[in-house]
């Protein structure tokens, strides 16, 4: 066999093995997008009661509470992008933070400074490559998200929320993380988590919804709470409930984020086996040409060398 | 008359039926709510919640720092940990 022959046989065979790999990236993907739905639906039953619970508290009673009064002048927010640990996700990691670069310059022009956690090691890494600085980085669970994990986030960023902006506090927080539309379409978007404004869920599959506007606290008209009886009282109930609030959103944000994680790799692997099946046949094509001029030029080396001997026998 | 009653965690439901009594513990001591109770938004001071299902069962759910909202006989505990025992 030619030398031209197995260099197109070897590479027949890497982009075959190759293939195989993308297509059970693909089915694994294609798995996991059923549990992160699942999972969604699952968590949404608590943050529904959340959100009405404290839709009902703040209409109720007129408590000014730090995490949902607009400052003054912000100075420092704090972004927290939610990306993921592992590439093969085609272009959903260069989405959302393309997303959150654009957030932190709209930011600035505003005159704030940024402070940046980021989610997901992706996510991490095109910061530090950047030597960008990163208050924190949270990695390892951006696929399995846990109400443990959103739980740590929350603290983190409610205790930086508290401490003054002279220490390196923030006045706002913002969450930038990739909403899962269905298995083809997911929509990179940023969400101002604190101060926070309670809006009513719209459906079960999405985050619920907080406008960034500084308006007063919007609710449906036709939304009428009970005259709750509050034990111990409304502050309290409120000061419990908040933080609560914020880790479910947190929770909702990062199994969304995994949910689109999956689908976008499980897209992009589709579109790798495609790829890898276009190639296969490129190179059995260039393959099969060269063997044919292979044998072409075998036949003409015989016949010339017979015609060679013909006319040297026949002087 | 009962009480719709519902159990969520932060990643999943826990259970919901209907049940007559619900006893809780919270911060300001135990309350108790049957049928027809005003509404009423209470934290619970961690530990259990015990219900008495319509069949007269009993459940107890471990709801650790969380709160509970009765309204129109709905009941809805609410706790980041929370398992049938």
């Amino acid at each position: 066999m030619g030398a031209q022959q197995r260099v197109f046989k070897a590479k027949i065979n890497s982009t075959k093995s190759l293939r195989k790999i993308f297509k059970a990236m693909e089915l694994i993907a294609a798995s996991r997008i059923q549990k992160a739905i699942g999972r969604v639906q699952a968590a949404s039953p608590y943050a529904n009661a959340l959100t009405r619970a404290v839709s009902a508290v703040a209409t109720q009673s007129n408590v000014d509470h730090t995490l949902t009064t607009e400052p003054e002048n912000a100075q420092r927010a704090a972004v927290v992008v939610i990306g993921p640990d592992r590439g093969f996700a085609g272009a959903y990691s260069a989405n959302v933070i393309r997303e959150a670069e654009e957030l932190v310059r709209m930011l600035g022009e505003d005159g704030k400074q940024v402070s940046l956690y980021t989610v997901g090691r992706k996510a991490e890494t095109y910061y530090t490559f950047r030597e960008r600085e990163l208050a924190r980085a949270w990695t390892g669970f951006s696929e399995a998200p846990e109400a443990a994990h959103a739980r740590e986030i929350g603290e983190q960023l409610v205790e930086a929320f508290h401490t003054p902006v002279e220490d390196g506090g923030v006045d706002e927080i913002y969450l930038v993380y990739t909403r899962f539309i269905s298995s083809i379409a997911r929509e990179p978007e940023y969400r101002r988590l604190i101060p926070l404004e309670v809006v009513e869920a719209e459906d079960d599959s999405s985050v619920p919804e907080v406008r960034t506007e500084p308006t007063a606290p919007s609710f449906e008209q036709d939304q009428v709470f009970p005259l709750y009886e509050f034990e111990p009282s409304a502050e309290e109930v409120l000061d419990s409930l908040l933080p609560r609030y914020i880790d479910s959103r947190i929770l909702a944000a990062l199994l969304n984020a995994s949910a689109a994680e999956q689908a976008a790799r499980q897209q992009a692997m589709n579109t790798a086996v495609d790829n890898a099946d276009e190639l296969i046949k490129t190179y059995t094509r260039l393959a099969n040409t060269a063997r044919q001029a292979e044998i072409t030029q075998e036949l003409t080396e015989i016949v010339g060398g017979a015609d060679a001997l013909a006319a040297s026998g026949g002087e | 008359m009962s009480l719709q009653v519902t159990v969520v965690a932060a990643e999943h439901a826990v259970w919901s039926g209907e049940a007559r009594r619900v006893v809780a513990k919270t911060t300001e001591g135990e309350i108790g709510i049957l049928p027809g109770h005003e509404p009423v938004l209470g934290i619970v001071a961690g530990g259990q919640v015990r219900i008495v299902t319509a069949d007269g069962e009993h459940l107890t759910a471990q709801a650790d720092g969380g709160f509970l909202s009765v309204e129109n006989d709905r009941v809805t505990v609410v706790a980041d940990q929370a398992e049938l025992v």
